[in-house]
């Protein structure tokens, strides 16, 4: 049967009558057409293009037209050549979101087919798809109404029809990632429709799709987020500066639980702005995900991702300001889990002396920022992971001889500085845990030592640290520090190096308005922090007893404590623990109070 | 089938230093990143590997990263499907102008209209569509059917093999097995009736 049987089916709209040709008719002249091409006789061919090229406001006798060539155009797959026809391709993915449903299947039923009938078909079929993943251009204005339904059309059909080819082709994934990173590095970093190509990404990792190329995808979700992060416009002269003193000056205008406000990033350039607001979105999307991948108790395999991740990118990157707290988000959701695991695996980077050495340190600033901040820690755990950096530091002063140099002995001094900075926020509850009291000896041997760690950490942590030890009624050292409120100080910088790993705190609060909505739940605040010394900083209430201080210690009674007379003829043994039991029972409401008679009656 | 061969090979493995203080891992890593990709080396594409260190002595080599080479002998599995060798696979799709078929798990294999034999003719029954053979109404190519087809070419980018049923002896792997097995005691009975 030859073709030149069947009458020549003219393809431009006006002069097809659809009632006269049959569907086999159409199907032969469409590849009469594909293969005249070859033989340089292009009219057919030319015809059939135009057909294709449809605008958007053709009527409807064109796209039912349209929808049959397609339709026919899916049968003849083997007549496609990709040199010969290679406009015709083009055309099939420029203007995808821009017609009806039904053309819009007739399309995927034609890529799909083109993909499965030989391998050189499946990267340009895939890049068709792919392409429209991001937000779709229109000639004209539409309404965001209008955009999100017709995305809501779109994406559905992109995401099926990739399901469908990796069906038919099972390595077809391996090519899906390394279009779906080509297409990703052509978005521009301030370009919106990067937020819909994301979310395109993580729906494929929660799909079947994303258990053979799920950790790559979620790696180039990271890295991009990475890169957002850098660019952001949140200036990092405030860095600097020990960030309690930050927070209480911002937070003393809001209350708990309110968005934070986003004052700091209003003071740079807009172009900052509209990044962090991408990187927000980002991040919302991202929380979501996790929360969808908790759902489906996938959570694990995720993190393990996650952290990988972490460790690439985002450790050893001391400017990242938001993309850690993608780590916060996911352990916060599966505390006993997820949390446990990020605090076991970091102290593990801290311990491990094959490590280089700034990765230890930064994994340490790692560590306590999130045992800080980190509210769905159990006191006891903080505890135990407290307990091992002491040990460590302890072994340390045990084997080195050496006075102040903070240039030699960094990685030991941000582990020391790790300790003084989570017993700042955690003091109060880990006291009370009968366990970690023998630590507060070794701490106490680690302070006192020719290193001298409280001369050299960051003025601000340690000065909030002796405050509390004091008040807490821990131990005394002898030397008085006067750092005059000073946030750093000469040889905190030197320990910190040129990286400033002293004044590194990557778990401060989040200042993107929409993400710290969702962390802030979780999240320690400096205010909320209860301190030994109580809210209303009463000082009086704990009367000082000297504990494990040197001989030196009780000729020079420091200026603030009034020692009671009735104290000094006191025996020396810790009372600590008795002490902090009056102070409760003071502190108890009037109704339950025991008796009405003064404070002083209770001690012996 | 055809086209699977187990290789043996001894092979020298560069590991980058960084690994060295776990090998084997990087001889693990190095040959995982030659899976399912075409190797002219070996021939084939590697589907599956096992390794054992024949040397604990490796030369390291000079230059800007010492990697050091390790003397490994493995045992290889490798999928090398020659033209007009017989492959066999699940049906996964089927369609008037093709059928495609999953070879192994991770090769699309596509056989089209053109390469089906005259025999087999294209029904639809219930809505799904199959090939049913003219002379034998049993033999039926539907979806999840496993098929024996002939290879024609094999892209070894992709993993594609261009398929052929055009051969008597292709076709539904259920049927035809049948159909040998009952070829046999016919066979029989003919060697009983010469000897007679």
């Amino acid at each position: 049967m030859g073709a030149e049987e069947f009458p020549s089916v003219p393809f431009n709209s006006n002069a097809m009558d659809n009632a006269e040709y049959t569907d086999t008719d159409l199907v032969f002249a469409v590849r009469k057409a594909l293969a005249s091409v070859q033989n340089g006789d292009t009219d057919d061919y030319s015809q059939l293009k135009t057909v294709m090229c449809l605008t958007e406001d053709a009527d409807f006798d064109a796209v039912a037209q349209l929808e049959t060539v397609l339709k026919s155009l899916s049968v003849s797959v083997a007549w496609i050549d990709l040199v010969h026809h290679k406009d015709l391709l083009e055309a099939m993915s420029l203007w995808y979101h821009s017609h009806r449903p039904s053309v819009m299947d007739a399309l995927v039923d034609l890529i799909i087919s083109l993909a499965a009938t030989s391998g050189k078909y499946l990267d340009p079929c895939l890049n068709m798809l792919v392409r429209n993943f991001s937000q779709p251009t229109f000639k004209h204005k539409v309404s965001q109404t209008q955009l999100v339904k017709k995305m809501q059309e779109v994406h559905p059909r992109v995401h099926a029809a990739l399901h469908k080819i990796s069906y038919l082709i099972p390595l077809a994934p391996w090519n899906l990632v390394s279009i779906l990173a080509q297409n990703m590095r052509k978005i521009d970093k301030k370009d919106p429709s990067i937020v819909t190509y994301v979310d395109n990404l993580l729906r494929l990792e929660n799909s079947s799709i994303g258990e053979v190329v799920g950790s790559v995808i979620l790696m180039m979700v990271m890295e991009r987020m990475l890169d957002l992060d850098l660019v952001s416009g949140c200036d990092d002269s405030n860095g600097g500066m020990f960030d309690m003193e930050l927070e209480d000056a911002v937070e003393s205008t809001m209350n708990e639980g309110d968005e934070f406000p986003v004052g700091a990033l209003k003071q740079n350039t807009s172009g900052g702005n509209v990044v962090s607001e991408l990187l927000d979105k980002l991040m919302v999307l991202f929380f979501h995900h996790l929360e969808s991948c908790q759902n489906s108790d996938r959570l694990d395999e995720v993190f393990e991702i996650l952290f990988k991740s972490f460790e690439n990118y985002i450790l050893n990157t001391y400017k990242t300001k938001f993309s850690q707290f993608l780590m916060f988000y996911a352990c916060s959701l599966d505390p006993e889990n997820c949390g446990v695991r990020f605090a076991s695996k970091l102290l593990d980077i801290y311990l491990s002396s094959n490590t280089c050495r700034l990765t230890r340190m930064s994994a340490v600033a790692y560590l306590a920022s999130y045992l800080s901040r980190g509210k769905f820690l159990p006191a006891s755990f903080v505890a135990s992971m407290l307990k091992r950096l002491v040990d460590e530091c302890a072994e340390y002063c045990g084997t080195c001889n050496d006075d102040v140099k903070p240039e030699a002995h960094q990685v030991f001094y941000s582990g020391c500085q790790a300790i003084l900075y989570v017993l700042c926020f955690r003091m109060r509850s880990i006291v009370e845990i009968p366990r970690f009291q023998s630590q507060f000896r070794s701490l106490e041997s680690i302070l006192s030592h020719k290193l001298n760690p409280l001369l050299v950490c960051l003025p601000s942590v340690v000065s909030e640290f002796l405050k509390q030890a004091k008040a807490g009624g821990l131990f005394i050292v002898s030397e008085s520090f006067i750092f005059d409120d000073l946030h750093e100080s000469e040889l905190s910088r030197a320990f910190g190096g040129f990286e400033r790993l002293d004044t590194f705190f990557p778990f401060d609060p989040c200042l993107l308005k929409m993400s710290s909505s969702y962390i802030s739940p979780n999240f320690n605040f400096w205010s909320m922090v209860k301190t030994t010394y109580g809210e209303d900083g009463d000082e009086e209430l704990c009367d000082e007893v000297i504990v494990n201080g040197d001989a030196d210690s009780a000729e020079e009674p420091d200026d603030d404590v009034e020692l009671d007379s009735e104290m000094n003829t006191m025996s020396t043994t810790p009372k600590h623990s008795f002490m902090r039991e009056t102070e409760r029972l003071l502190k108890m409401p009037s109704r339950i109070r025991p008796s009405t008679s003064p404070p002083e009656s209770f001690l012996i | 089938m055809e086209g699977l061969k187990l290789s043996e090979a001894e092979l020298m493995i560069f590991i980058h230093p960084s690994q060295s203080r776990n090998v084997f891992q990087g001889i693990c890593r190095e040959l995982s990143s030659l899976l399912f990709q075409y190797n002219e080396t070996f021939d084939g594409v590697l589907l599956a590997y096992d390794a054992t260190v024949k040397s604990k002595q490796a030369k390291i080599l000079t230059g800007l990263h010492p990697y050091f080479g390790v003397r490994v002998n493995t045992r290889l599995l490798l999928f090398d499907p020659k033209p007009k060798s017989f492959v066999e696979g699940k049906i996964a799709k089927i369609s008037p102008e093709s059928i495609h078929v999953i070879v192994l798990g991770f090769s699309a294999a596509v056989i089209t209209d053109v390469d089906i034999r005259e025999e087999f003719k294209y029904r639809v029954r219930d809505g799904e569509g199959s090939f049913v053979s003219r002379s034998h109404k049993r033999h039926a190519l539907k979806l999840g059917t496993m098929l024996r087809l002939q290879v024609q070419s094999f892209d070894e980018e992709v993993m594609h093999i261009a398929g052929s049923l055009l051969p008597e002896n292709t076709g539904c792997v259920k049927w035809l097995e049948k159909k040998s097995e009952e070829a046999l005691p016919t066979d029989r009975d003919h060697k009983r009736r010469k000897l007679a």
